[in-house]
């Protein structure tokens, strides 16, 4: 659809090597100078299910999937039907399809694409080691303008350890994909990739995520393996090793977000990462984290729930329990990284906060943005990093929880002589001695929400770009089609507003009522069914009277052109 | 930072009052508890005492080193994340039997197999006693005086010392609280053994179990040397009455702590994703 940007889908069963072909070709549109994003649609088999690499490449930076397809290859047609809804197609789009592989299937054909047969199997078959996805990224690399050198290039780096003969058998399969191509029907072409002398990084949500929490100073991670979270701790695992941090798999997430908690309360910055039923176990002690003032930070990657639910999939339905899980009054963090970008600087910026404020921070990450891979820009450096307010040697009067004005008392790392303490879940008095008096606890959990209240969070507690009457308040891996949809609007004319929270606790209503002057209507775009984001802005803020909906839950993505139509629904 | 020499018991005990019944049996640990402490002579500020919940869990609060008063039954998993975070820290951690071997039974087998240098004391009194008197994993299934089980458990009760011998402890020790000297001595051979070092100490609930009491009656002194093999352990153990005081167990698996040297800098960490 956008002239700016090609999108693929490559489908075939376990060992077909659609994701390895979705990779290469992510890797060559970088290597010819484009922007992309590449996400996976995956069953919940361990080898041999269905999967599709769903790459998108753009002249421009993206962050989020287009509304269709403009491509689908299929290297069979496995299983196909268990996931053809997450790829829509147009029928101005193009299936290229193997014959040998059988009639298209009716959830294809119904889109009523057009359709180019290639014998990608048979042509594979003419080239002695030459596989079929080869062929099919020769294929796609044509007809969609990407210069076959790029692809050869990253051949070149990936297939080296293999040897000469797997690299000529490769690159032979794409040149003939690529020849066969030339008499298929045509396709928009990628535009020219525009020159650029800075530094482009390939990398995905999850390792973004890891490797803020790095910059943002965590040396300490426990935790305990959950899809889709786990890349996060496999790539910290020995990226903290080689900084001189500790990474521990723990016995389950009870005990991670234990360690962590202790981890923290002996003086390193501490971070565990899991999914929504890994949450779900860890909240009792998220509470001991906010009632004794341990810093830490929890990254969740949001997948399909309740219960084990998609494991495998989007959904931003952990948001209730990120925000209202706690029992008692237990103010906290919760942020939000917006993109697969995001992650990187969200996550650093929790960090901060976390240790800043001395109180836990859940980071609502999902499976969409963190096993997304992307091409970017080098990421700016940011300038957050873990900073904790540490008590002194003392005299043996130290008062850990000590009623300061900015509700934030120093805290003493174990081994300061004379400032020894026990940090307790149990409501305690200022020196940290258990009470249940009625003044303590008042004098406590003023003390704990102050501190989060009255912190200057600056600008990163929303992206606001754009201005005009109506706005869309979204959060998370949704802001990707809500900016794109936006773009596409005032493309047209309209004028649009984004807000996009990524500060959803504390929240901040001077700050919102500022973003919403002006503004008469509201749309809110999440990926829920109970409206759950919608829900929490109508219980923290005053929206304009007119307010619209937009929800949807997992696994289909958000696609900007369905935002679009909302808003045209306004003009 | 000035030098500490020679501190006593009583520097190791803090001005707070427990909430302990009068006669409880925890009294005469925290006192062997202070002992050991001070004969391990290590800096008070060198020491974090983690700890659960329930009566016994609150001992942390009573002593005066660095403290964390937990979640009921996460003590060994806050414990850990102490020692692995600053290994140069002597971790202790106190809890009961409830605390443990029931919600925290979990932990109790991964501590035991982690090995992890530290120390763990369980007092063991066979009762809930902060939620006045319900069966715990180590009450007889005959014991009828609960509201919760008025016939009894009618289950078999935990073996402490057999359960964390089968998990991998590295050290393990059963005391009893009427023998302070003999828990004080258990305590500090427990942290100075090397990985997870368990001491199961029999401490009478008097006000739930008051026929507890009689345990100093059934106490008897393991006339041995501490078993080193896991073959010779479990054979004593598998004949013991439950009452056998001492080191039951003394192997010698090296304490588990991950390696951490920095060998590389963030910005070589981010050169990999340069496309």
């Amino acid at each position: 659809m956008a002239t700016y940007s090609v999108s693929v889908a490559l489908t075939g069963s376990g060992g077909a090597g659609a994701m390895t072909a979705g990779q290469i070709l992510l890797d060559s549109a970088s290597k010819a100078g484009f922007f992309g994003l590449m996400t996976r649609s995956m069953g919940p088999q361990i080898r041999g299910g269905e999967a599709a690499a769903l790459v998108r490449i753009s002249s421009v930076p993206i962050s989020s999937l287009d509304d269709h397809y403009d491509l689908l290859v299929a290297f069979d047609w496995g299983n196909i039907t268990r996931f053809a809804a997450e790829l829509p197609l147009s029928r101005d789009s193009l299936i290229l399809a193997d014959p040998e592989q059988g009639d298209i299937p009716e959830a294809v054909a119904r889109h009523g694409a057009r359709v180019a047969e290639l014998p990608l199997k048979a042509l594979a078959g003419t080239i002695p080691g030459a596989r079929a996805n080869m062929v099919g990224l020769g294929a796609v690399a044509a007809l969609i303008g990407l210069p076959i050198d790029s692809l050869i290039a990253v051949l070149t780096v990936q297939l080296g350890r293999k040897g000469e003969e797997a690299l000529a058998a490769s690159t032979e399969a794409v040149r003939a994909g690529a020849r066969a191509a030339a008499t298929l029907p045509a396709l928009p072409k990628l535009p020219e990739a525009a020159p650029h002398d800075g530094q482009r990084w390939n990398i995905s949500g999850n390792e973004a995520a890891g490797l803020g929490a790095l910059k943002g100073g965590i040396k300490f991670v426990a935790a305990y393996p959950i899809t889709p979270a786990t890349e996060i701790l496999e790539w910290m695992a020995p990226a903290l090793e080689k900084t001189g941090g500790t990474l521990v798999q723990a016995e389950d997430e009870l005990a991670s977000i234990n360690m962590v908690i202790g981890g923290s309360f002996a003086g390193l910055p501490s971070l565990t990462a899991t999914s929504g039923p890994g949450l779900s176990l860890m909240i009792e002690s998220l509470g001991l984290a906010v009632a004794s003032e341990t810093p830490l930070v929890v990254i969740d990657v949001m997948r399909g729930g309740p219960s084990t639910g998609i494991p495998t999939k989007s959904e931003q339905s952990d948001l209730n329990i990120a925000a209202f899980g706690l029992h008692g009054d237990a103010p906290h963090l919760v942020v939000a990284p917006n993109s697969a970008t995001d992650c990187l600087s969200a996550t650093q910026w929790s960090v901060y906060l976390a240790e800043a404020l001395q109180t836990p921070a859940i980071v609502l990450s999902d499976q969409a943005m963190g096993q997304s891979r992307v091409i970017i820009d080098k990421p700016a450096d940011s300038p957050y990093v873990a900073s904790r307010l540490v008590a002194p040697a003392g005299d043996g009067q130290y008062r850990r929880y000590a009623l300061t004005d900015s509700g934030i008392s120093p805290m003493a790392i174990p081994g300061t002589p004379g400032s020894n303490y026990v940090a307790d879940g149990l409501e305690h008095n200022e020196k940290g001695t258990p009470s249940s008096q009625a003044g303590d606890h008042l004098a406590q959990l003023d003390k704990r929400s102050r501190k989060l209240d009255s912190f200057d969070y600056g600008d990163n507690w929303a992206d606001i770009e754009g201005d005009g009457d109506i706005a869309v308040i979204t959060w998370g891996s949704v802001t990707g089609p809500v900016r794109e949809a936006l773009a596409r609007a005032r493309a047209r004319g309209q004028k649009v507003k984004l807000i996009s929270l990524r500060l959803i606790l504390p929240a901040l209503p001077g700050k919102m009522e500022q973003a919403l002057a002006g503004v008469g209507r509201v749309l809110v775009v999440e990926q829920t069914h109970s409206q759950q984001f919608a829900k929490f802005l109508r219980g923290h803020y005053t929206l304009p009277a007119e307010v619209s909906v937009f929800n949807r839950p997992g696994p289909l993505p958000i696609r900007p052109g369905e935002i679009l139509t909302r808003l045209a629904a306004w003009e | 930072m000035t030098v500490q020499t020679a501190l006593s018991a009583q520097d190791f005990k803090s001005d707070v009052k427990p909430i302990w019944c009068p006669g409880c049996g925890d009294y005469a640990v925290l006192s062997a508890m202070t002992k050991a402490l001070a004969e391990l002579d290590v800096p008070r500020e060198q020491i974090a005492f983690i700890s659960g919940i329930g009566c016994s869990s609150r001992i942390p609060a009573y002593t005066n080193v660095y403290g964390f008063h937990g979640v009921h039954g996460r003590a060994l998993a806050i414990a850990a994340g102490v020692k692995l975070a600053r290994p140069d820290l002597t971790v202790i951690v106190a809890g009961g039997d409830g605390d443990g071997l029931s919600i925290g039974g979990n932990h109790f087998l991964h501590a035991c197999r982690r090995n992890v240098d530290m120390t763990y004391v369980i007092m063991d009194n066979e009762v809930y006693g902060m939620t006045k008197g319900q069966a715990s994993p180590t009450t007889s299934p005959d014991w009828c005086n609960s509201k919760l089980t008025p016939e009894g458990t009618g289950i078999s009760p935990v073996e402490p010392v057999r359960l964390a011998l089968a998990a991998g402890a590295n050290f393990i020790a059963r005391g009893f609280a009427g023998n302070p000297a003999e828990v004080s001595r258990l305590i500090v051979e427990g942290v100075r053994h090397p990985g997870f070092s368990f001491i199961q100490i029999l401490s009478p609930c008097i006000t739930y179990r008051p026929e507890e009491r009689e345990w100093r009656n059934a106490v008897h002194a393991s006339g041995e040397q501490p078993a080193q093999s896991m073959t010779e352990a479990m054979h004593r153990l598998a004949s013991d009455d439950g009452f056998t005081t001492g080191v039951l167990f003394a192997g010698n698996r090296p304490a588990f702590m991950p390696a951490r040297a920095a060998k590389a800098t963030l910005a070589d960490i981010e050169r990999k994703f340069v496309s």
